[in-house]
């Protein structure tokens, strides 16, 4: 059974605008289960972000291997969802519409992707919004969208880039348990980027820590906490609590390094 | 809400009173001899004008027949330049292939006074309404084209990104999220080239015509009947402010998913 995801020796690197070459990622291996969720972890620019660009193919690495199931990935790979930090619903769609858009480009009717469309509407909450425009949704309201948005695709791979950084501190939890409960509907693996590890560990299976850029895993920690889970609650837990700090001294040093570069190009 | 009402009805009286002002001190000082009628007109004068174009035709013609000639000219010309604005535009947007090697074409091509195309139209076209939508066109294309090219180029990548993951192939990433997003760029510049696309049919009936309002005009210049050169500004006016209003509504049903900005400078 080969992995869901696996990066061997990938390398990133982008050139400046000033003509210099930037390396975001380098050397790094990872490998994600089929059905594992795993958040990734690391220090503000580290390559979090690079990390899951490279395993969508929007980017292609410059070096080294991005595999989906055994096949290597070049451009976009069908079978991915993907949501944003950003906003990226279409504010000239209706929540409906939205929704639909995935189906639609798959070759389904019209009919056919409103129908799954309003299914999956329902199934984020948003039942009797399906009309509304995105400016007139809340910020959490739009990433139950943007969640209906990818899952409706049925993605065999779900990444998830700070989707909820944006959210005020109820409504994430809120989220993340509603992300919990739809993801275990289904058989995706997931790979979640963060940079707040509480939410890594109520979260997930599995968190990988990236050390500061050039970016690679510094190490993966397993979370053998019990599902189904509540991310508001679990966090009291001893067990949780021991992961924590098991967690955290790696990614201080790390934190630590990415600081006290951040202060010095600041000072130059 | 009281409030809102009672600026409105204030904002309608000043209004009212600037026309007043304006018009009142031109007719006055028209009248007291300070300001020389014969060639600044007066009000009084115009009205009269416009008023006897209704009742009993100008000498080229019924009035309704020289403005609807205009019109035609306008929206023919604004019609064909937005459309091909857009369409290039939105093309040379997306293919940066195309753009790097047509960019400095377009912008030589943006640098001549196209005003001037307007005798060349006269000639290659003839003098009857071609040659008149081809030089309001050309005045539209720009400023659309430029608008529409910018607008493609400034597409939120995250957007592209998330059509692209979607499943949204190359037709569909333009139909559904490049031009609804260049959209707003693209009306904005409708508003201005409405006026172009006037412009351009005015000054076309300038090089030569045989009816229309432009030519009313050029006819009364020809006349030294200034009365007769404002009573045709007027009739201008008018049609640009009925344009206006059209391509306003047009805007609020194509952008609806824009949320409703509250503008204190709303005219």
């Amino acid at each position: 059974m080969p992995q869901a995801i696996q990066l061997r020796g990938v390398t990133k690197q982008f050139l400046t605008p000033a003509g210099g070459v930037y390396t975001a990622l380098r050397d790094l291996d990872m490998a994600v289960q089929p059905g594992e969720f795993c958040a990734v972890v690391g220090p503000t620019g580290c390559g979090k972000s690079t990390t899951l660009a490279l395993i969508s193919g929007l980017e292609p690495a410059t070096e080294g291997e991005v595999e989906l199931f055994g096949k290597p990935v070049a451009g976009i790979a069908s079978g991915i969802g993907y949501v944003f930090q950003a906003d990226a619903v279409f504010p000239w769609k209706t929540v409906l519409e939205n929704v639909a858009a995935g189906p639609r480009y798959h070759g389904a009717s019209n009919r056919e992707a409103r129908l799954q469309a309003r299914d999956w509407i329902a199934r984020v909450g948003l039942a009797g919004f399906e009309d509304r425009y995105p400016y007139q949704l809340s910020g959490g309201m739009r990433k139950r969208v943007a969640l209906a948005q990818s899952l409706i695709n049925g993605p065999r791979v779900l990444l998830m880039d700070e989707p909820f950084s944006a959210l005020d501190v109820q409504t994430r939890s809120l989220m993340e348990n509603e992300l919990l409960g739809l993801w275990s509907s289904t058989s995706a693996s997931v790979v979640f980027v963060t940079h707040d590890l509480e939410e890594a560990i109520s979260l997930s299976d599995r968190v990988f820590v990236i050390t500061a850029a050039p970016g690679t895993i510094k190490s993966n920690y397993v979370v053998d906490l019990p599902r189904p889970r509540n991310v508001a609650e679990i966090r009291f837990q001893p067990r949780f609590v021991e992961i924590y700090e098991e967690i955290w001294k790696d990614l201080r040093d790390e934190v630590l390094v990415s600081y006290e570069r951040q202060k010095r190009s600041g000072a130059a | 809400m009281r409030d809102a009402r009672r600026r409105r009805i204030t904002v309608q009286a000043l209004r009212l009173l600037a026309a007043v002002v304006w018009l009142g001190s031109w007719e006055l000082t028209t009248r007291l001899g300070w300001v020389d009628k014969f060639f600044f007109s007066q009000p009084s004068e115009i009205v009269q004008k416009i008023w006897y174009w209704i009742t009993q035709g100008t000498e080229l013609g019924p009035l309704w027949d020289q403005v609807l000639t205009t019109m035609e000219e306008t929206a023919g010309g604004f019609v064909v330049g937005a459309l091909l604005g857009i369409v290039i535009g939105v093309a040379l947007g997306r293919n940066h292939l195309l753009s790097d090697v047509l960019g400095p074409y377009v912008k030589a091509a943006n640098a001549i006074p196209r005003v001037v195309l307007g005798a060349l139209f006269a000639i290659s076209l003839g003098l009857d309404i071609k040659s008149k939508i081809a030089t309001a066109a050309i005045l539209v294309f720009f400023v659309v084209f430029f608008n529409a090219f910018q607008g493609a180029r400034e597409v939120d990548r995250n957007l592209i990104a998330n059509a692209r993951i979607l499943g949204a192939d190359n037709r569909r990433l333009t139909t559904e999220i490049v031009v609804p997003s260049a959209l707003s760029w693209i009306i904005a510049s409708l508003h201005t080239s409405f006026g172009l696309a006037l412009v351009g049919a005015v000054v076309g009936e300038l090089f030569g015509a045989t009816a229309g309002v432009g030519e009313l005009i050029y006819s009364a210049e020809q006349n030294f009947d200034a009365a007769g050169v404002f009573a045709g500004m007027f009739l201008l006016a008018a049609i640009a402010l009925v344009a206006e209003a059209l391509i306003t509504a047009l805007e609020n049903r194509l952008i609806r998913w824009r949320p409703q900005v509250i503008t204190e400078t709303r005219i």
